[in-house]
Parts: C-alpha cells; sequence; structure tokens
C-alpha cells in the first residue's frame, strides 16, 4: 500500500492536536492556549484504501511569519514532501481562519477543510453553509467535532475521496515576492481580510461576537475583585486536593513496597549473590527506590489531572492576562506566566516550553528564572517538613495546603524579583510587544485528561525519578557503608560541608543531601536519612512521625526546617532540567547562570533567616 | 489638532474601528495576521484586574494589547 503524507496544519488552538489524535490514537498532549506544539509530531494511520502519515505542524498565523515555530510550518508546507494539507478551521471564527486558509489554498496542493468546532458553534447559535463554503473555495469541506469518536469515520472518509477525486484547478494569486514593502503587504493583506470577510458574509448565519458566557465568566475571573483571591483559592483548592488525597495512598504502597524488601533479600540470597551484594540491591536500591514511587506517584496522580484540568478549560491564559502587569515591569514577555505553570509540573518541561516566546532576551528570562517554582519532584518535600514542623502531624490538611500555597506563591514573587535583576543587568532591554489571545472555554475532556496525565506525565517522570533513584540508593548504600579509617565515606563528606551548611542556618548532611540529589529532587530526604541514620540505610518512610524524631535527634529546628524549605525551593536545579536549559540556549554559560542565580537566591534567603530573625 | 483617539482610550463596551496603525516591525506583522488591520472593528471588553493590559474582541476571538502597544492604534469611536 502506498504511503501518502498529509500536513496538518491550521491557526493556533482550534483543535489541531485533538483531530492529530482522533486519526493516529497517538497521544498528543493538547492544552488549551495557545501556541502548544511546539516541534512537529508525526503519526501514522490507515484509512480503508491507503496508509498516511499525518505530520502536525506548528500552529501558525500566517505564511509570511519569522518566528521559529511558525517557519517551521512554513517550510513544510511549501516542500514538496507534504502531498496534501488537512487544513483545521475553527467554526466559531471562521473570518479569522479563512483569512489562513485562503493563504494555505493559494500553495495550490490538494486541501480538505475541516471546519472543527462545530458543536461549540451551534451552542453559540451559529450555523455554517459548508456546501457553499466548498463551493467558494473550490476544495472539499467537512463540518467536524473532533472530540467525539464518530469523527475519525467521518476523517477517513473524507481523506480517501480528497486523493480518489483530484481537485479542479483553482486559480492562484502569486506568491508574494520575497523583501516586499510594508505597504505592498498591507495592501495584500486588506484583500485577503476582505476576502475572507465576503466569504463569511454568505456562509454564517448568526453573531460571531464573543458570547455572553465567556464575557460572564471573564467578568468574575479577571474581574478587579475576584481575580487574585480565585486565583490563590484555585491553587490552594489544588493543593488540598494533593495533600488530602495522597496521604492514605501514600502509606499504603509504602507499607506494600517494603514488605516487598524481604522476600527479595531471600530471592537474592538463593540466587547465590553475596551477602554485601544483597545487601546493598536491598536495603541500598529497593528502599530508596520505594520510597521516591510511595512518596511521589500519589501526589503526582492527583496534581497532574488537575492541573491539566485548567489548562483545558482555557483558565491558563486568564491567569496570564491577570498577572501581565508585573511581568510587563520586569521586562519580561506575559507567556512567561504559562512556561512557569509547566514548571509547577516539571521546571525541564517549562524550560522546553520557553519556545512559545518570541524574542530571544525574554525567552532566555524565562528559561534561566523557571526553577524558582518548586516543581513536582520538590512538592513531597515541601509538604511533608511543612507537615512535620509547621502545620503539625495529624493536623488538617487545610493547614498545610493554604501553608504551601503561601510558599508557593512566594517563590512565584522571587521569580519577579530575579526576572527583574536579570532584566536589569545581563538581559536589559525593554519588553517586547505580544498579542495574548483568550480562548474560549471548553468543556474538558476527562476520560482524555486521567490518561494524558497518567501515561505522558505522571508515568514518565516517574519513571526518571525510579531510573535515577535505584542505583542513586545502591550508590549511596556503598557510601554510608564502606568504612575506611572506621567513619563512613557519607558521614566524611557531611563533616565536611558542615561548617558551611551551618552558616546557612543547615548542615553539612543537608547539603551533602541537596548535592547528592542533583540526578533527582526527590531523593533529598531519602539521602538525609539515609546518613544520618547510623544504620546506613532508609527506615520505614511511611510514618512521618518517625522521620521527624529521626530530625530532632539530629538537631533539627523549627529555623532548619524553615532553611530547608527555602532551599528546597530555591537551589540548583535538577540534572535533566539542565541538561535542557543547555539544550534550549546552546550555552554552558547560561547554564551555569540557571543553576547559580536560584542558588544565590537560596542561599541569601537561608543566611538572612539563620543570621537575621533570631 | 483634533485629539487622536487612540484603542487604549477605548473603555470597556465601547467600539471602534482602526483609522491608522503606527507600529512596525514584527509587532505590526502579528497584529496584521490576527486581521488587526485599517478598518477592521474592535471592542473593548475589560481590563486585567491590574488595569493593563485590556481585552478587545476582533472577529469574535478575544485578543489582550498592552497600553504601550493599543496606545499606538489610532481609531475612531462607534456607536454600538
Amino acid at each position: 500500500m502506498e504511503t501518502r503524507v498529509i500536513a496538518l496544519a491550521g491557526l493556533p488552538n482550534v483543535g489541531k492536536s485533538t483531530v492529530f489524535n482522533r486519526l493516529t490514537g497517538l497521544r498528543q498532549h493538547t492544552g488549551n492556549w495557545t501556541g502548544k506544539t511546539v516541534a512537529s509530531a508525526r503519526g501514522s494511520f490507515e484509512t480503508p484504501r491507503r496508509r498516511c502519515l499525518l505530520v502536525d505542524v506548528p500552529g501558525a498565523y500566517s505564511l509570511s511569519a519569522r518566528s521559529a515555530e511558525e517557519q517551521v510550518a512554513r517550510d513544510f508546507l511549501l516542500s514538496d514532501e507534504a502531498e496534501a494539507i488537512l487544513l483545521v478551521c475553527d467554526a466559531g471564527l471562521l473570518e479569522r481562519n479563512l483569512f489562513y486558509a485562503l493563504q494555505v489554498l493559494a500553495l495550490g496542493k490538494p486541501v480538505l477543510l475541516c471546519v472543527n468546532l462545530m458543536d461549540e458553534a451551534r451552542r453559540r447559535g451559529l450555523s455554517l453553509d459548508l456546501p457553499l463554503l466548498s463551493e467558494r473555495l473550490g476544495v472539499p469541506v467537512i463540518g467536524l467535532s473532533a472530540r467525539k469518536r464518530s469523527s475519525r469515520r467521518l476523517l477517513l472518509d473524507a481523506i480517501d475521496r480528497l486523493f480518489d477525486e483530484p481537485q479542479a484547478e483553482r486559480p492562484l494569486p502569486p506568491l508574494p515576492p520575497e523583501g516586499e514593502d510594508r505597504r505592498a503587504q498591507d495592501l495584500r493583506t486588506a484583500a485577503l481580510v476582505r476576502g475572507a470577510e465576503a466569504i463569511c458574509r454568505s456562509v454564517v448565519r448568526g453573531d460571531p461576537a464573543s458570547p455572553a458566557r465567556e464575557a460572564r465568566i471573564d467578568r468574575i475571573v479577571t474581574g478587579r475583585r475576584l481575580a487574585f483571591p480565585l486565583m490563590l483559592a484555585l491553587l490552594a483548592l489544588i493543593f488540598y486536593l494533593t495533600v488530602a488525597g495522597a496521604n492514605v495512598p501514600s502509606a499504603f504502597l509504602s507499607r506494600w513496597l517494603f514488605a516487598l524488601e524481604a522476600p527479595l533479600r531471600r530471592l537474592l540470597t538463593r540466587a547465590q549473590l553475596p551477602a554485601f551484594a544483597a545487601a546493598m540491591l536491598t536495603e541500598g536500591a529497593w528502599r530508596t527506590l520505594s520510597w521516591v514511587v510511595s512518596v511521589m506517584l500519589p501526589p503526582m496522580a492527583i496534581f497532574f489531572p488537575l492541573f491539566t484540568l485548567l489548562e483545558d478549560l482555557g483558565y491558563l491564559p486568564r491567569v496570564a492576562y491577570n498577572l501581565d502587569l508585573p511581568f510587563q515591569r520586569c521586562g519580561a514577555c506575559g507567556k512567561q506566566c504559562l512556561t512557569m505553570a509547566m514548571g509547577f509540573g516539571c521546571n525541564a518541561a517549562g524550560v522546553t516550553g520557553c519556545r512559545i516566546i518570541d524574542s530571544g532576551r525574554e525567552r532566555l528570562l524565562a528559561i534561566l528564572t523557571n526553577s524558582f517554582v518548586p516543581c513536582n519532584g520538590r512538592f513531597p518535600l515541601l509538604i511533608a517538613l511543612i507537615t512535620m514542623f509547621f502545620a503539625g502531624i495529624g493536623a488538617s490538611p487545610l493547614l498545610s495546603s493554604a501553608l504551601l500555597t503561601g510558599v508557593v506563591a512566594g517563590s512565584v514573587l522571587l521569580s519577579f524579583a530575579a526576572t527583574k535583576l536579570l532584566s536589569s543587568t545581563l538581559l536589559r532591554g525593554e519588553s517586547s510587544s505580544y498579542v495574548l489571545e483568550l480562548p474560549p472555554y471548553r468543556r474538558p475532556q476527562f476520560g482524555q485528561i486521567l490518561l494524558r496525565s497518567l501515561l505522558d506525565r505522571t508515568l514518565k517522570v516517574l519513571g526518571r525519578a525510579a531510573a535515577v533513584a535505584a542505583p542513586a540508593g545502591a550508590a549511596l548504600w556503598l557510601l554510608a557503608n564502606t568504612q575506611p579509617g572506621g567513619e563512613s565515606t557519607l558521614a566524611r563528606c557531611a563533616a565536611l560541608l558542615d561548617g558551611a551548611g551551618r552558616f546557612f542556618g543547615m548542615d553539612g548532611a543537608i547539603l551533602l543531601a541537596f548535592l547528592l540529589g542533583l540526578p533527582a529532587n526527590e531523593t533529598v530526604l531519602p539521602i538525609l536519612l539515609m546518613t544520618y541514620t547510623a544504620q546506613g540505610s532508609l527506615s520505614d518512610p511511611g510514618a512521618l512521625a518517625d522521620v521527624r524524631a529521626i530530625l530532632l535527634a539530629n538537631g533539627w529546628t523549627r529555623l532548619t526546617a524553615a532553611c530547608v524549605l527555602s532551599f528546597t525551593v530555591l537551589h540548583w536545579p535538577c540534572s535533566t532540567t539542565l541538561l535542557t536549559v543547555k539544550k534550549e540556549t546552546g550555552s554552558w554559560g547560561w547554564t551555569a547562570l540557571a543553576a547559580l542565580l536560584p542558588t544565590a537566591f537560596g542561599l541569601l534567603l537561608c543566611a538572612l533567616l539563620a543570621h537575621v530573625i533570631p | 489638532m483634533d485629539q487622536e483617539l487612540t484603542l487604549c482610550a477605548l473603555r470597556p463596551g465601547e467600539q471602534g474601528r482602526v483609522r491608522l496603525l503606527r507600529l512596525t516591525g514584527p509587532m505590526r506583522r502579528r497584529l496584521r495576521e490576527l486581521g488587526l488591520i485599517e478598518g477592521a472593528q474592535l471592542c473593548c471588553l475589560g481590563r486585567s484586574p491590574l488595569g493593563d493590559p485590556a481585552a478587545y474582541s476582533l472577529y469574535g476571538a478575544v485578543l489582550a494589547l498592552r497600553d504601550r502597544d493599543s496606545r499606538r492604534i489610532v481609531i475612531e469611536r462607534r456607536e454600538g
């Protein structure tokens, strides 16, 4: 069977990724904000008659665009590789979409126009005469609600027809010459816009103006009085659900995984492994792994879907809208708010997400300050510290989540400070112009959210943490149990760092744990406990009371906890994030700064806490 | 000389038609791509809680523009 290559094109946020998933079954990550596809994704599928390769090109506004992302779209659409174009439009915003569609049609390739989000448009009282649209444009047109399963059949048949029945020749306007002057560009654009306007007038019945529902919600969500309380309340609610919901499954997982240790050890011993190696694998690798899984999995499995829900709803661009002024004052791009929000999930993902920012200077600002907000790998440690030393073990999760919200709000303020510092020193400059789109609110696809956030995010992040945790656990056990001269290597290193640690309100073991936790922040607390407990292996982490007892026995006070809390939020990002920064900036210098900047802030804060407050 | 009316002076609920774009470079291109050209009709929907940016509807889509940009878009008021 022949394979045909089809390009998937369209404006940002019209449901291209949903169409892609519907056709290929791949779960490409979709989100309700503009500019989500940062690199082109490919997936194959079969129609009744042929095999097709679908290439999802980034959402672009026009074919004359210059941003790196739009360049990709343009180049691919122009290339010979793309045999046909599947052009997705938003039924509710047909005029604006047609403006782009007319440019794509001018390329002369076979085009199938999918007018998506028909259900949404119908709800808004719009009706579209699709046969007339097809006649006016000279290409086949299908109406679609890509979120419905039944849309797949419709798409497959239309694609087969597209290849079976060659399209009639369309009169093509000449491609614009390179280096066309501004006046000519303006005129050509005006002609396109008027063309789109005229077609729309005859095709669309109803008022396409922004619907009353959106306006009503936006008046509250972005209103002067309620916007900020609502943002904080939502954040606190997410944390509350995470903290309250994670306790029971965490304890269950921990009991279950630790109970497996003894049988595992027996198995290893029976396999003729030396006692030394068996101990390293069970007390080192297995225990650290169990710790990381039981402490991380439940909060992530709750946090990620909740967060994806907000993304799908279209709430995040509203947050960016509310918070734009501070970013503007810091000389940064308002979209930095979106990449910061991605950082709550995973800083490495946040750094990659910075590609949605066009200006190089503003992209660097966003990359360098991304790890100021704590990621999912650090939340469990923050929650544990808050519960043990500030809210109290057994206290209501309400208090813990309120305190955590406070810590997170503080980290956002500090990221503003760092952005301001950078933009008035190393990365001096005015913030450039930008347009933020506020997409219509969409009903989230709950099934997809669960699947996507569990498979794509939770398991991926957990897999990475686990892959690091097991070998790290084994290595640590080795360090803790090799005793040249009567003292373990781990204890020796901790003693070496003790002076510095104490100066910053912590101790040597804590600093060492943060250093050794570089590959994965999730391992900081298990490493610390391994250093503290003389037997050289982790104790059962299920009971926070036991952990607290160990920490107290090693001289911890509330002040120590406050310093560790600060340093957890503000220290070097994990190695994955650092490598991502290197990849995105192409420079070890910026990568070093991405590590030094939060560390400097953190050390300063700890020194202040340790020396000024008492 | 007449007092010039710019987009950022539009109050929530008011409508206007673009007369002149005083923007150049990438921003002009970006706005053009969104259909914000001379003759386009806009309606101010509201302001961000901190006062800047403001949200405008254009062809049914909602865009937020910072005041420093919307100040450079000359409009004429339209009765809506």
